[in-house]
């Protein structure tokens, strides 16, 4: 993480300020995590008062290019996205991949389960000359300095980051599962109430979002540190859940693609 | 008198998604007016060849940030009709009232934010924050009472998490829509003042003869499925879906195109008041007479007086169903899914206009095939021929190219087309 730049100009309880030129960005997606920095109606005054917003397409016309901070929403998916998203990183010091399209590729990467691309053009727009190519997240394209995770991201977490972004601080991430959060909530676990639930292997932050609703979560932040994805796949097979729902919610998000261990049997 | 023109807008700023705009203008000629759709195609359709039910509402809604309640609905929707589930009396209602809060919040989110920085002539709300703080704020207030009805009845404001094939996995308690009742109530008086407003900001005279396509209500203003009309008399069942919409594919644009009875249609808040206007509440009928807005409106300008009437609209009728809840509907009746096969189709009207959803089920329950035809695809048409119209009536009269410019600009985002959606 590029530390903030010297002269700062703005000072918080004694604290410097960075307030960083930002300017927001989408590639493939549904631009539904932009819609949620806009959302927060009470805090968002504070919160732009962290940010000065440079460019903004969905939200505003004027646009500046000298910006510091680039957030990205989406994947790529096409040449021209890849060259945009060089740019944004030749200009930006900090680059942070908004959601779990940036992040994993998002619901986006479901269509690289397709071996032939072309065949996913065909489903769709039959023999027209569209062009694309295979979901890849940001990381694979260019260096990330920051994840901000969830799809949706939760605006909570990215007010929480912004500020430490502002401050200097070292952002983390909890290395803890959903599951975690989800029990401090003093929810039924969803395994009692016969649905299936990703929250013992999925990266925590999001407050449990989907359990506390009593709908089990599909990993949309992608796995958590030492996630135990074998042991989950015998818990879901002794509750009845059938090895291809996990599998569903395994790889509905694209977070779990990079885990190295599938556990054993799994239907690909 | 100016007799070139020349506008090149890559892309269109204050819309969701990318979409641009050429227009040129030689010796007072039109050569060239183009709205291209350059968004990167997503293929939901393919994504979920293959899954099973389970996944279709959960994947489909994020084919949108701003409608995936009204796509999670649509998905449903098929679901159910696919595997003969009549949801709950429950279900029903609280269903529509969630698609209410979500039309409240699109609507406010675009009129405020999106639109009304042009009738001020400013290029986004923030230089309004210091202009027109007061209208700002209330917007604030609409927007956060519709995302906080969304929080409460769908679980989350975009992408829910309650809403499933049956029914809702929680459902509000009394105190909660009770409150909720208070807070609809109390935003009447904002929605009376941002009328005031836009009702004191002309729109541009601007008229083309178009077709208006949306759901025909017979006893309510239609949200939810049942039979599609249009102001040039066609009548179909949501099942005849292909019919209605005969998508084809043009070459500057990775969204499908659609045509009916003409070269084009429309569908949005403005196609729902032309063909239900009679149906509205009657402060949101009032609303309309009070801003000269009268069926069948041709200015598709005029599609922003019909989202400010629609906000009203609902506001009322969340009440009314807050009142039938609380009065003894309001039993949780989730239902049981049994798979069976086959063919499931819904029509939703999400903020911008009637979105199908269709789904071929084998009897396990897994989708063989998929078909999602968005509003703004819809919409996509007519928004050329609008353009093509405007550009040539601006070419006799031969004005500056930066009053073309926001004028066309203007003209897209009075559909809020929602560009990513369309290229799904
Ligand atoms: S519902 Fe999910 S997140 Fe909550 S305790 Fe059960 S498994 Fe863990
Ligand atoms: S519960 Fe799971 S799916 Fe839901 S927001 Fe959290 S990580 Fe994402």
């Amino acid at each position: 993480m590029p530390a903030a730049p010297p002269d700062l100009p703005r000072r918080y309880l004694g604290v410097p300020l960075w307030r960083p030129r930002a300017a927001f960005f989408e590639l493939t997606s549904c631009e539904g995590c932009q819609l949620q920095i806009l959302n927060n109606e009470d805090t968002l005054l504070d919160f732009l008062s962290f940010l000065e917003v440079v460019q903004f397409r969905e939200a505003m016309t004027e646009k500046a290019e000298d910006y510091e901070i680039a957030f990205v929403e989406g994947a790529v998916s096409r040449a021209d996205e890849e060259e945009r998203l060089r740019r944004i990183r030749a200009q930006a010091q900090v680059l942070v991949a908004l959601g779990s399209c940036a992040a994993f590729g998002g619901v986006n990467q479901l269509r690289n389960r397709w071996a032939d691309p072309a065949l996913v053009v065909r489903e769709v727009y039959g023999e027209a000359p569209v062009e694309t190519a295979l979901v890849r997240p940001l990381s694979a394209v260019v260096p990330v300095d920051l994840m901000i995770f969830g799809c949706p991201i939760r605006k909570e977490e990215v007010e929480r980051i912004v500020c430490d972004l502002a401050l200097g601080k070292t952002v983390t991430h909890p290395a803890y599962p959903v599951c975690l959060e989800c029990k401090a909530n003093e929810n039924l676990c969803l395994f009692d109430l016969g649905e299936p639930c990703l929250g013992p292997i999925t990266r925590g932050g999001c407050n449990a979002w989907c359990p506390n609703e009593r709908a089990g979560c599909w990993g949309c932040r992608g796995p958590a540190e030492d996630a135990n994805v074998a042991q989950l796949l015998e818990i879901m097979r002794r509750h009845g859940f059938s090895d291809e729902a996990f599998r569903d919610r395994l790889e509905c998000f694209g977070g779990f693609a990079s885990l190295p261990a599938r556990p054993e049997g799994l239907p690909a | 008198m100016k007799r070139d023109c020349q506008v090149a807008i890559a892309p269109l700023t204050r819309v969701e998604g990318h979409g641009n705009i050429r227009i040129r203008i030689e010796q007072g000629r039109l050569l060239e007016a183009r709205w291209e759709v350059v968004e990167t195609p997503r293929f939901f359709e393919a994504m979920l060849k293959g899954k099973t039910w389970e996944n279709a509402p959960w994947i489909t809604g994020r084919i949108c940030g701003i409608c995936s309640i009204g796509h999670t609905l649509a998905s449903i929707r098929a679901v159910e009709r696919a595997f003969g589930i009549e949801p709950g009396p429950c279900t029903t209602r609280l269903r529509l009232l969630l698609k209410h809060m979500e039309t409240l919040q699109s609507h406010s989110l675009h009129l405020f934010f999106l639109v009304l920085p042009d009738l001020l002539g400013v290029g986004s709300v923030l230089p309004l924050l210091e202009t027109h703080r007061e209208t700002v704020l209330l917007a604030s207030r609409i927007k956060k009472l519709a995302n906080d009805a969304c929080d409460l009845v769908g679980g989350r404001r975009l992408h829910p998490t309650r809403t499933v094939v049956g029914g809702f996995t929680l459902y509000p308690q009394p105190a909660e829509l009770a409150a909720l009742r208070e807070r609809l109530q109390a935003v009447l008086p904002d929605l009376d003042e941002a009328a005031a407003l836009f009702g004191s900001l002309p729109l541009p005279d601007f008229q083309r003869p178009t077709e208006f396509v949306s759901l025909a209500g017979t006893d309510a203003y239609p949200f939810i499925g049942g039979e599609v009309v249009s102001t040039d008399g066609v009548r179909q069942t949501e099942d005849g879906y292909r019919a209605l919409t005969n998508e084809y594919l043009v070459p500057r644009s990775t969204a499908k195109w659609c045509r009916l009875s003409r070269s084009s249609f429309a569908v949005g808040a403005l196609a729902r008041f032309n063909n239900n206007a009679h149906l509205l509440a009657p402060a949101a009928r009032a609303l309309a007479a009070g801003l000269g807005l009268a069926p069948v409106c041709h200015n598709p300008f005029a599609n922003n007086l019909a989202q400010l009437v629609e906000c009203v609209h609902v506001v009322h009728d969340a009440i009314t169903l807050i009142d039938e809840l609380l009065a003894g509907d309001l039993e949780p009746d989730r239902q049981p899914v049994r798979p069976r096969a086959g063919l499931g189709v819904a029509a939703v009207e999400v903020p911008r206009g009637i979105l199908y959803h269709a789904y071929q089920l084998s009897d396990s329950g897994r989708i063989m095939a998929c078909d999602c035809v968005i509003p703004t695809g819809q919409n996509h048409a007519n928004i050329q021929a609008d353009l093509t119209a405007l550009a040539a009536d601006f070419a006799r009269r031969g004005h500056g190219d930066q009053d073309l410019e926001l004028l066309a600009a203007m003209l897209v985002r009075a559909y809020d087309p929602c560009i990513s959606c369309s290229v799904h």
